[in-house]
C-alpha cells in the first residue's frame, strides 16, 4: 500500500489513488483531492461529502449515487454537474472512501 | 533516524477522455419484469461512468415506457427454469401475481427502484429514451400514452443511424 504526500500530510492510498484509511481524511484534504481532478469545492459539494463520510462507518461500503440523491436529497442532475462524468467515483475519491461497490 | 522518501500523490484516472465518444445503445425488446432490469441497470452503470447511452424501446418492451403498464410489469415461472420450481405451479391461478410481488420486493430491498422512477433516473444521468415507430404503429399508441421523458418515436433506421459507431446490446 503506497504512502503518499498530498499538501503536508502523508496518507495510505490504493493502486489508483484512493485513501484506504478512513481516519487519515480530512477536510483539507479533501479540497486538495478535489483540487487534483479538477474541482472546487462548494457547499453543494460539501454537502455530497459530508453525506459520503456519515453513510460509510455505518453501512461499510460507499454510498452509491442512488443512495446519496435519495438520503441527501441531492438531485442526480445536479450530482452530475459537480462531479463531471463519473460522480459516483469522484465524490468517494474525494470524501477519501473506497470506490461505490453497488450496482445502482 | 533514516529518511523515508514518500511518493508524490497518485491521481486517479477517471478517464475522462477516454469515454469520451464511447457510446452504448441498449434495444430494450422485453415486458416482462425481470428482463426490463439487465437493461436499466446497464444504462444507469454507462451513464455513471460517463458513457453516452441510448435506448430504444421495441415490441414487448414498449411496456417498458407506456403510461398504463410501466408500473405494472410481471414475472412469471412459465417457460423460466431458472426458478427451479416445478412448471405445472407456474400455471396455477395467482402464481404470475405471487411471482411478481416477491421479485418487486426483492428488488426493493436491494435499493433498487420501479420502473418508471429507474427511468426518471436514467433520464437525469443524461440518458436517452426512444420508442420504436412499428411498435407505436402495432399497438395504436402515441407520444402522449409514452412516458414524457420519451424523446420521440422513430425508425429502426433512424436509431441505426443515431447511434453510430455505439455498443450495442439487444435484450
Amino acid at each position: 500500500m503506497p504512502v503518499v504526500t498530498i499538501g503536508p500530510a502523508e496518507v495510505h492510498v490504493d493502486a489508483e489513488g484512493f485513501l484506504t484509511q478512513y481516519g487519515e481524511w480530512t477536510e483539507e484534504l479533501a479540497a486538495q483531492l478535489a483540487a487534483q481532478i479538477g474541482i472546487e469545492l462548494t457547499d453543494a459539494h460539501w454537502k455530497a461529502i459530508s453525506f459520503l463520510r456519515a453513510d460509510y462507518p455505518q453501512r461499510g461500503e460507499t454510498a452509491t449515487l442512488r443512495r446519496v440523491s435519495t438520503l441527501a436529497g441531492i438531485p442526480i442532475k445536479q450530482l452530475f454537474v459537480l462531479f463531471p462524468g463519473k460522480p459516483a467515483k469522484k465524490m468517494a475519491y474525494v470524501a477519501g472512501l473506497p470506490k461505490p461497490r453497488g450496482c445502482v | 533516524m533514516t529518511t523515508i522518501d514518500n511518493a508524490p500523490a497518485i491521481v486517479p484516472d477517471f478517464g475522462d477522455s477516454a469515454t469520451e465518444g464511447r457510446k452504448l445503445a441498449i434495444i430494450c425488446s422485453k415486458g416482462n419484469l425481470d428482463m426490463a432490469y439487465p437493461g436499466l441497470i446497464l444504462a444507469n452503470a454507462a451513464l455513471g461512468e460517463g458513457v453516452e447511452t441510448h435506448l430504444f424501446f421495441t415490441f414487448w418492451g414498449f411496456d417498458m415506457i407506456t403510461k398504463s403498464r410501466m408500473n405494472d410489469l410481471k414475472f412469471t415461472m412459465l417457460g423460466n427454469t431458472a426458478t427451479h420450481l416445478p412448471q405445472g405451479l407456474g400455471g396455477l391461478p395467482g402464481m404470475t401475481a405471487m411471482a411478481t410481488h416477491q421479485m418487486k420486493k426483492q428488488i426493493h430491498d436491494v435499493g433498487v427502484p420501479g420502473v418508471p422512477e429507474f427511468l426518471e433516473q436514467i433520464v437525469a444521468s443524461g440518458g436517452h429514451l426512444w420508442a420504436c415507430r412499428m411498435s407505436a404503429d402495432m399497438m395504436q399508441l402515441d407520444e402522449s400514452d409514452l412516458y414524457d421523458d420519451v424523446e420521440a418515436i422513430i425508425s429502426a433506421s433512424d436509431f441505426i443511424e443515431m447511434t453510430d459507431g455505439a455498443q450495442l446490446l439487444f435484450i
